[in-house]
């Protein structure tokens, strides 16, 4: 059956499997106990981060832009969404109907500050465009920290200066604290709304790709000039398949802060690091590959956890593994050497059997 | 006289991204490639100078000239086994190996140097200039800068238009297989700009921790992503476009800083950033491409 | 092409899991193993950041802890049995952090001294009150980390210190103009730099004439805000954050030859020690502080030397911090009665008793002792640099 198949569907319907697999696999061991805290902890992350990679794949291997700003798109959906909870605490009793709620908000406002800074920013190109969407990165994260959101009985306080200039009376809770962030988030997230929220960005991702405005997009990627004398809406669909990314960036971001009870904004979960952080899934996994955009997320989210047996010497070999995985993977003597390897050949064998 | 102040420490920080977005620019300009690992060969270069000058008591100019031969080797060192293998590669893969790179330097500095920051003697000897009653004090440091600022870009230019090996550069920079069809040694001429970057590192990275005295593993990451900023400020693969792009972002930096917010001074860096893209998108002095079907 | 990129993935990944695998069989062994008690050693686990640019902090709390934990081996133990101690990094890090706990636990953890910095420990304690495990954090000192009831901390919380400063001011008349610089990207200076406007307010003798920020992002530079504060005429910069950023501003301030003073709160010791740091510029600087390193009472030189034979290196407050927490928790261990093979949980409830019915005397203060919500009760002391060295202020 799998055979009259088209290949696309073939290879949509693997992925799927594997997370659903995967989903399967983990649900039974944390249930019969076989498995070791950590791992249970890194579910959540992981399924945060597998959102993440297929989202910038979308700019990145589909549309063929470099961004180098998406973890701003995850820091607006982070801190929006845990604004939302914090705020709704005790008004939305139903956990995860408060949480529904944060995520869907979570990405309209990702959604929505894609499109803005998609407009200036798809008229760029190349290397320009990668700085500008850096650029853009930080000053969200730069705003998010000088932000000062309470509310009172009066209602909501804003101002960017310090806390004292919200005026507040004394019932007023602080939800932003500026540099500080939010602490107290509800603890909302768990593994099986992780997976259910990345089989919908599979579900996004893989049919925009495989429908007629996926085609345009990668039209535009290969030959933009090309594409435009055919008649595709270039803006449009650029500004489609940013904005979706940035969405999807969104709602990862309220998966990943209401999984920690702690949020604020610094150069390590939302600044150009992170960012970078994600290109690198994006790259390692194969830029435009879906499915190995969420294989290398796991592997290097796992990786530096894996290593913390060699105490001191961790980030360094992670730093090793990340580039000999690079040469390995990129340069033509590694494309060769693995050619060469006996496993390609044994089934390259079993091929022409069949 | 305040303002005055703010422009003075703006040029003299501006000055010193200058220098390190010269050796970002250079090395787009010939590999075509986001060096990331830049901002950490500065801080190696720091490195080498506080032990040289420091710790060792060698002069202050051995001590930088020190750190030059090292931090040379070390970038064609890099080259050589990490970006030279992808020559063919996509771009992205290599911008991910420089970033490997960059926290190998890291983490490397981390176990060899440890965690604590080294408080960095000024390795300018001049007194400071003392203007107006003591009301405008020009530092040794931004002296120095400013005129090491200037001489590099002068000589850069002219290495660039006038020597054999500046000319193979620019051919390169142009087009790869043209050059080496016309018996340029490619490899060789990629290595020689690695070299002079990073030598340049070790210049700014001297002249960086002289102003801003304070030396741990991390000190060159952000100056490195500033200079990038810069050097697309300026126009990438331009050498007056990088000191222009660099002294602009210092001042804007300070200014803003003294003006505006200290806490936003970086948000009003990157806007003015994305509003000169958005008004000429390829930078102050960049040349436009127009692109063939 | 892609087809090879993902083969070669998967193989990586059945490598991976296969060490994710044997890591599982340790570890449940041991997860197992802390419901019913670890036996002959009683596991102290430590969370903190040894890589990024906080490592500084999580290496001091490392070496402190070891420290005492070797001394307290060495001596027999607690209650007569060994403590085991384990430290984990977080890279400053919330996720980082949990992930840190989480391998702990794994080990087998049975009490956690940790975590070093404030925004990872709130994450952390979420976790801890969740698993009824007792923690004890020796420098994270926001009120937020105290917010649970298994929480305890060895540090001053941030409004005390922001109080007590201004009052120290106000008193001895340090300064007419007073100028503030703080990192508000920082939890404990922005905390203690709200109280101290809070308070300045009820002082008299002097006015606060210009606050200036920075972030962890741009704290390499103050040429603007010094130049403002010096345009103000301030004379005295009241400077809350910690030494290794206090020791660029003193230089710069020198560098553009302006000379007010400077006061400090308990981050600000380890100035001293900062290697290749000119001390002449501390000269005069005030610090309201616990902790300082040439101290003269025996138990902190006995620390200083050791940890100096140990490190090659000055302990800064976070060491000393450390060093005491483990012993609050042996004083704490043998006041309860509580034995290693013990439920976490119990081990837990009698700690969070007897930790407040102790009195103790360590390196960061004298008779310091709990409360309830999890608070320490200590004086800090009023410090001045004079010819290169600290001294006692009155």
């Amino acid at each position: 059956m799998l055979k009259n198949m088209k290949k696309t569907t073939k290879s949509n319907i693997i992925t799927y499997g594997m997370v659903i697999v995967a989903y399967v696999v983990m649900q039974a061991l944390v249930n019969g106990g076989g498995i070791s805290n950590l791992i249970q902890g890194l579910l959540v992350p992981l399924c945060a981060y597998s959102i993440l990679a297929v989202s910038l794949n979308l700019t990145v291997g589909i549309l063929g832009e470099l961004s180098l700003g998406h973890a701003g798109f995850m820091c607006i959906g982070a801190f929006v969404s845990a604004a939302f909870s914090k705020m709704n605490a005790t008004t939305i009793e139903n956990d995860l109907l408060r949480f529904i709620i944060a995520i869907i908000l979570a990405a309209i406002c990702a959604g929505i500050m894609g499109i803005l800074i998609g407009i200036p920013v798809l008229r760029l190109k190349g290397d320009y465009l990668a700085i500008v969407t850096l650029a853009f990165g930080e000053i969200i994260k730069n705003i998010m920290n000088v932000i000062y959101l309470g509310v009172d009985s009066k209602g909501l306080h804003f101002c960017m200066t310090k806390a004292s200039d919200l005026n507040m009376e004394k019932d007023g809770k602080i939800i932003i604290n500026g540099a500080t962030g939010i602490t107290g988030t509800p603890h909302s997230s768990n593994f099986t709304i992780g997976i259910i929220l990345l089989i919908i960005t599979l579900i996004v991702v893989l049919n925009l790709i495989n429908s007629r405005s996926g085609r345009a997009i990668m039209a535009i990627r290969d030959n933009y000039i090309a594409a435009e004398s055919i008649g595709i809406d270039i803006t449009k669909y650029k500004m489609l398949a940013f904005s979706i990314s940035a969405m999807l960036a969104g709602v990862a971001g309220a998966l990943y802060s209401h999984n920690l009870s702690t949020l604020a904004a610094t150069s390590k979960n939302f600044g150009y690091n992170m960012s970078i952080m994600i290109l690198v899934f994006v790259v390692l996994g194969g830029i435009g590959n879906v499915r190995g955009s969420i294989i290398a997320a796991v592997i290097l989210t796992l990786l530096p956890e894996l290593l913390r047996a060699l105490n001191d010497y961790r980030m360094l070999m992670y730093a090793i593994l990340l580039i000999v995985l690079m040469l390995f993977n990129s340069s033509p003597a590694g494309i060769a050497f693995r050619e060469r390897s006996r496993l390609k050949k044994i089934l390259h064998k079993k091929k022409e059997e069949v | 006289m305040d303002f005055i102040a703010h422009l003075i420490n703006g040029i003299s920080l501006g000055s010193i991204y200058a220098i390190i977005a010269l050796g970002y620019t250079m090395v787009y300009g010939i590999a075509k490639m986001l060096n990331f690992a830049h901002g950490d060969v500065i801080m190696i270069g720091s490195y080498v100078v506080f032990i040289t000058v420091s710790t060792m008591g060698f002069p202050t100019i051995i001590g930088v000239v020190i750190a030059m031969v090292i931090c040379t080797i070390l970038g064609m060192t890099i080259e050589k086994v990490a970006y030279s293998p992808l020559r063919n590669a996509t771009p992205l893969a290599v911008l991910i190996t420089a970033i490997g790179v960059s926290y190998l330097l890291q983490n490397i500095a981390l176990l060899v140097f440890g965690a604590n920051p080294k408080s960095f003697q000024s390795v300018v000897p001049f007194p400071p200039l003392v203007l107006a009653d003591g009301q405008l004090v020009i530092t040794g440091v931004s002296i120095v800068a400013i005129i090491a600022g200037v001489i590099i870009m002068i000589a850069l230019t002219l290495f660039v238009n006038k020597t054999k090996a500046g000319c193979a550069m620019k051919a390169v920079s142009e087009d790869r297989g043209a050059a080496q069809l016309m018996g340029i040694n490619v490899n060789g001429t990629i290595s020689l700009t690695f070299a002079i970057g990073s030598a340049l590192a070790a210049i700014a990275g001297v002249l960086l921790c002289s102003a801003y005295p304070t030396l741990t593993p991390y000190t060159g990451s952000m100056p490195g992503i500033k200079a990038f900023t810069a050097a697309v400020f300026g126009g990438i693969g331009s050498i007056p476009g990088a000191m222009i792009g660099g002294l602009l972002l210092g001042i804007i930096e300070i200014l803003g800083k003294a003006y505006i917010s200290s806490q936003l001074a970086d948000a009003i860096v990157f806007a003015v950033l994305i509003v000169v893209l958005l008004v000429k998108p390829t930078g102050i002095m960049g040349k436009k491409i127009s692109e063939k079907v | 092409m892609r087809r090879k990129i993902v083969s070669l993935l998967m193989a990586t990944l059945v490598a991976v899991t296969a060490i994710a695998g044997c890591g599982n069989s340790g570890g449940s062994a041991s997860s197992a193993a802390s419901g019913a008690a670890g036996g002959d050693t009683i596991k102290i686990g430590s969370i903190g950041p040894v890589t990024g640019a906080a490592a500084l902090y999580g290496e001091a709390v490392k070496n402190g802890a070891q420290l005492a934990v070797d001394e307290i081996n060495a001596a027999g133990g607690i209650n007569g049995v060994k403590i085991e101690f384990k430290f984990e990094d977080d890279e400053h890090d919330p996720e980082k952090s949990v992930n840190a706990y989480n391998t702990l636990k794994d080990w087998g953890m049975q009490i956690l001294m940790g975590t070093v910095t404030t925004n990872p420990c709130v994450a952390v304690t979420e976790k801890t009150a969740a698993d009824k495990m007792f923690q004890l954090t020796p420098s994270a000192s926001s009120q937020d980390v105290i917010a649970k009831d298994n929480v305890f901390q060895v540090c001053f919380t941030d409004p005390n210190q922001g109080i007590a400063s201004a009052k120290y001011i106000g008193e001895h008349k340090l300064g007419t103009k007073v100028a503030v610089l703080y990192n508000s990207s920082d939890v404990y200076s922005k905390g203690i730099y709200e109280k101290f406007m809070e308070e300045s307010k009820n002082q008299t003798t002097y006015t606060v004439v210009a606050e200036e920020a920075f972030t962890d992002e741009s704290k390499t530079d103050f040429s603007a805000q010094l130049n403002k504060f010096k345009s103000a005429g301030a004379d005295l910069v009241f400077c809350p954050f910690y030494y290794e950023v206090a020791a660029v501003v003193l230089k710069q301030a020198d560098s553009m030859k302006y000379a007010p003073t400077f006061f400090g709160v308990d981050g600000m010791d380890g100035i001293l020690g900062v290697e290749n740091f000119d001390k002449k510029l501390a000269e005069n600087v005030v610090l309201l502080t616990p902790f300082v390193a040439d101290a003269k009472d025996e138990k902190t030189q006995k620390f200083v030397e050791a940890y100096k034979k140990a490190y090659n290196a000055t302990p800064i407050q976070f060491a000393a911090d450390a060093y005491d927490a483990i012993y609050i928790i042996k004083a704490a261990m043998e006041k309860g009665g509580v034995k290693s093979t013990m439920k976490t949980e119990e081990i837990c409830n009698l700690m969070k008793d007897a930790i407040t019915q102790i009195s103790f005397d360590g390196l960061t203060g004298t008779a310091m002792k709990w409360t309830k919500d999890g608070a320490v009760n200590k004086e800090p002391k009023a410090m001045v640099i004079k010819n290169g060295a600290y001294t006692a202020m009155d």
